[in-house]
């Protein structure tokens, strides 16, 4: 009787434990950490009684790779511009209905039909950004800033880069005057190279934790993306942003619809939500990252508009590159990458 | 009658049996055989256009010199973990041992406690402490000194493993120590042999068995370890076990990152077969089946 | 030199723990910051016990560890009880591929059945990684564990017994029950435990075979490191430390009962 008993007891837990995911209503959102307030999740699950989960990532990378093998089980994802372009060639992503995504007008034109999803079939704009550095202007005392600055021996030990392949290259290639977008061999290897040399000053590679480190003064240089960069300076008032003059990249993170949901219709909501107005204010300060929305930043107050962080002047603007999705190119890209961390 | 049913009920036991016999074998060739079956697959193979053909250039490319220095970076760390392990850790479980210590029971149970916890916690806990702002560095500051980087770097690496690895190495070595049986060392002493002697020719050699297991339970989570380099090496100390877990989950080419994998089984295998030859006494009680 | 010895184990005490301690203590900071005593609060543990993710990672974490354990204490013994008396060669071979789990690396058995699970969906069209694929590696590598903690208390049961009690007319089932269980059972339990010790400490092999939202507690705190110190992390080890010490407290005490 006992052994029934206990059997009983382990097919219930078993159960109990697989019961919570074949709930019908919710909706699971796959983005990075940290990338969208949970008040507005809430807000969404009182008006609509669909409970959002977010999972995360750490970086759009990642995301790919696990989507791409399969096995996963996610209706939306947030990721960056260049991985939308892969995954659009790869028909990982469904085909969005615009109607039901009325507030699509609310998105500034300037974020839409861009290259990387011309038309905006599959995805529509969640944040953008630059890359640059943040730096603690009380030991740096310069507005302007070269890419120079990360590879400099008297900032031993006191820079953290990301540890993401992408962004670390293509920063490199800026530094060297290159587009950000170069698949030529010799320049990719002469990227390399500098990385290997920077490696020897870095104190260390690390992705979201550089926000908690930059804060706590844990070193004078990150690079860092410009919403957390904004969110670092609120906090911490000796920190400053610059994008530095040779130019950078700017980057336009979207939501789509991943091909593996049957909730398409639940998550076009989702996404139509997201477009409106008072929840993109909410998101865009809790985040920080540079809103999309043209409504949104009407609204928002002129402390954070006019700030150069939040919204860079059209000069900084035209400095910028967009990432391409290089194709068979990003593979080497990675290796690159792989051979400079596993570089002394 | 009798006899016949027993019989019957002998041959249902055997049926029963073979039933049970065959469903482990088929769990067996599901969960253990298939998985290894499937990482050669993809280690001798390269893809093209979503066809597989094999090809040998994931090992050539796991034998790069670039690539070596990464398997030689986590044996080396793991070999100087372990030696730092057993220098601290055969003390302590040496005098724990001792017949006239009193409570060496409970104390023994205190140094283990720190293992139950999350492996990823007790990690986390050096993280904080070895900051630029951490305590070390407050400590250090509050007594006029300058502040030194202890995060991120090789030594950090080795602490945390030592940290997560030293109780793994004081059980076993206590467990051969209490089995010595105290008439010999007795005998010793009568027949005039000094301390130093004895513990070189009776107890070490006695705890043999016991330095093994220790080394064992130390060094092969060493080796493959990643978390500990990932959160105390900030990503710039690559070891194998990084490496791997980048092939997987970050540029996802799982042919060169099954061809690590391949090389990191043959080392291991040969690793353990090393041990194993020293410690062949009692192979009955390795792995940890001396922790309850 | 008595001295000296007590000296010595009191460093390496303060060695393993020193850092549980520093933990402790910042839990009842009431800042962020770690060199700046804040002020005392218990903010952070009633942060930590309000947040939903760390509650199921919790649930998780527990369910998984005791399911995959009796799971595994079920297989395990079946396959132990057949195995034990096979012909030698034969037995090697099944003992020997039992035993890869425990001497393959923790990564590369993650990895393998990683790989093997993506494998199965794609055959059968069907399926994805969550909470099922967390419980079956768990299971997976759980066995080996229990058969051998069970297989040397059937290697010192007399065979013979077994047959006396079916000669004298007991079921093959009663005598199993009557007979063979009892003898077994210590390394039935000392099994288990070490299938629930393992599977609730581990996260190599968690952190690969895991996805959709399921978290264990140590994937959820890998990921909460990487963004960085939060004092919510101290509070939960402080609280874990706790629960670990006086589990493992009642534990020996039962022990040292039992033992008198």
């Amino acid at each position: 009787m006992n052994k029934i008993k206990f059997l009983l007891l382990i097919l219930v837990l078993i159960l109990s434990g697989c019961e919570k995911k074949n709930d019908e209503k919710n909706l699971s959102l796959y983005s990075y950490g940290d990338y969208v307030n949970q008040e507005i999740l809430d807000i969404y699950y009182k008006e609509t009684g669909i409970k959002v989960n977010c999972d995360t990532f750490a970086t759009s990378e990642d995301a790919y790779i696990k989507i791409k093998n399969g096995g996963i089980n996610y209706d939306l994802i947030i990721a960056s511009d260049y991985i939308i372009e892969r995954m659009i060639k790869e028909n990982l992503l469904q085909e969005l209905d615009l109607d039901e995504i009325k507030n699509f007008n609310l998105i500034d034109d300037r974020f839409k039909n861009l290259d990387f999803d011309f038309e905006n079939k599959y995805s529509v704009p969640y944040a953008w950004g630059t890359v640059g550095i943040l730096f603690n202007k009380k030991v740096i005392k310069k507005n302007n800033l070269s890419w120079n600055i990360l590879w400099d021996e008297k900032y031993k030990n006191k820079i953290f880069m990301y540890d993401n392949a992408r962004d670390n290259i293509a920063i490199t290639l800026k530094k060297l005057g290159y587009s950000v977008n170069t698949c030529d061999d010799k320049k990719l290897e002469e990227a390399k190279k500098e990385l290997i040399k920077q490696k020897k000053i870095i104190q260390a590679y690390l992705s979201d934790a550089i926000k908690d480190k930059m804060i706590n003064d844990e070193a004078l240089l990150a690079l860092c993306y410009s919403g957390d960069a904004l969110f670092c300076c609120k906090v911490n008032k000796n920190l400053d942003y610059v994008i530095p003059d040779e130019g950078s990249n700017f980057w336009i993170d979207g939501i789509g619809i991943l091909k593996c949901s049957e909730k398409k219709k639940e998550a076009s909501k989702f996404i139509n939500f997201l477009c409106r107005e008072d929840i993109g204010l909410l998101n865009t300060e809790h985040i920080c990252h540079s809103t999309v929305n043209k409504k949104v930043l009407e609204a928002l107050p002129d402390e954070i508009k006019k700030n150069k962080i939040y919204w860079p002047s059209e000069k900084d603007f035209k400095r910028c590159e967009i990432y391409h999705d290089l194709g068979d190119v990003l593979k080497k890209y990675d290796v690159i990458w792989t051979e400079v961390l596993a570089e002394d | 009658m009798l006899c016949i049913k027993k019989i019957m009920i002998r041959e249902g036991n055997f049926k029963l049996r073979k039933t049970f016999l065959w469903s482990y074998i088929f769990w067996i060739i599901i969960f253990i055989f298939v998985p290894i079956v499937l990482v050669c697959y993809y280690g001798f193979t390269q893809e093209k256009n979503n066809l597989f053909f094999f090809s040998l250039d994931n090992f050539s490319r796991a034998f790069k010199l670039i690539y070596i220095k990464v398997f030689f970076r986590s044996i080396v760390l793991a070999l100087i973990c372990t030696v730092i392990c057993f220098l601290i850790g055969y003390p302590v479980a040496y005098i724990l041992a001792e017949k006239n210590f009193k409570f060496s029971s409970q104390l023994l149970f205190l140094f283990l406690v720190p293992m139950w916890m999350n492996m990823l916690l007790r990690t986390y806990a050096w993280f904080v402490i070895l900051e630029n702002n951490g305590l070390i560095n407050f400590v250090l500051s509050l007594m006029g000194l300058k502040k030194i980087s202890f995060l991120y770097n090789n030594q950090a690496i080795v602490l945390g493993m030592v940290y997560n690895f030293l109780p793994f190495m004081i059980l076993p070595i206590y467990n051969s120590l209490k089995k010595i049986d105290l008439n010999i060392i007795e005998a010793a002493q009568d027949l005039g042999a000094n301390a130093f002697k004895i513990f070189i020719k009776i107890i070490l050699p006695l705890s043999l068995s016991g330095i093994f297991s220790g080394v064992t339970m130390v060094f092969m989570p060493a080796v493959t370890s990643f978390i500990i380099s990932n959160l105390l090496g900030g990503g710039k100390f690559m070891l194998i076990g990084n490496l791997i877990e980048q092939e997987f989950l970050r540029t996802g080419d799982w042919h060169f990152g099954c061809a690590l994998s391949i090389i990191l089984i043959i080392i291991i295998f040969c690793f353990d077969f090393i041990f194993r030859l020293g410690n062949k006494k009692n192979n009955n009680d390795n792995y940890g089946g001396s922790l309850f | 030199m008595k001295l000296l010895k007590k000296i010595y184990l009191v460093i390496i005490f303060l060695f393993l723990y020193a850092p549980i301690g520093v933990l402790f203590f910042l839990s009842f900071n009431n800042s962020r910051s770690r060199s700046h005593w804040g002020g005392f609060t218990l903010n952070w543990y009633k942060e930590l016990l309000s947040d939903p993710d760390i509650l199921k990672a919790f649930f998780n974490s527990l369910s998984v560890a005791f399911i995959s354990a009796s799971l595994a204490v079920i297989i395990g013994t079946c396959a132990a009880l057949c195995i034990f008396n096979l012909k030698k060669a034969f037995k090697n071979i099944i003992l020997y591929l039992t035993k890869i789990p425990m001497i393959n690396p923790d990564i590369v058995t993650g990895v393998s059945l990683m790989i093997l699970f993506i494998f199965l969906f794609d055959l059968l069209k069907f399926g994805s990684f969550g909470y099922f694929t967390l419980l079956l590696s768990h299971v997976v590598f759980n066995v080996p564990y229990v058969i051998f903690s069970v297989l040397p208390r059937l290697d010192y049961l007399n065979n013979n017994i077994f047959e006396a009690a079916l000669d004298l007319g007991a079921t093959p089932s009663y005598a199993l029950k009557k007979i063979i269980l009892p003898e077994i059972m210590p390394g039935v339990i000392t099994g288990f435990l070490f299938a629930f010790t393992l599977s609730i400490d581990d996260f190599i092999i968690s952190f690969f075979n895991t996805g959709s939202g399921v978290n264990n507690l140590s994937v959820l705190i890998y990921s909460m490191a990487r963004r960085g110190i939060h004092p919510k992390i101290n509070a939960l080890s402080s609280l874990m430390f706790i629960c670990v010490l006086i589990l493992l407290y009642l534990v020996n005490k039962r022990d040292l009962i039992l033992n008198k």
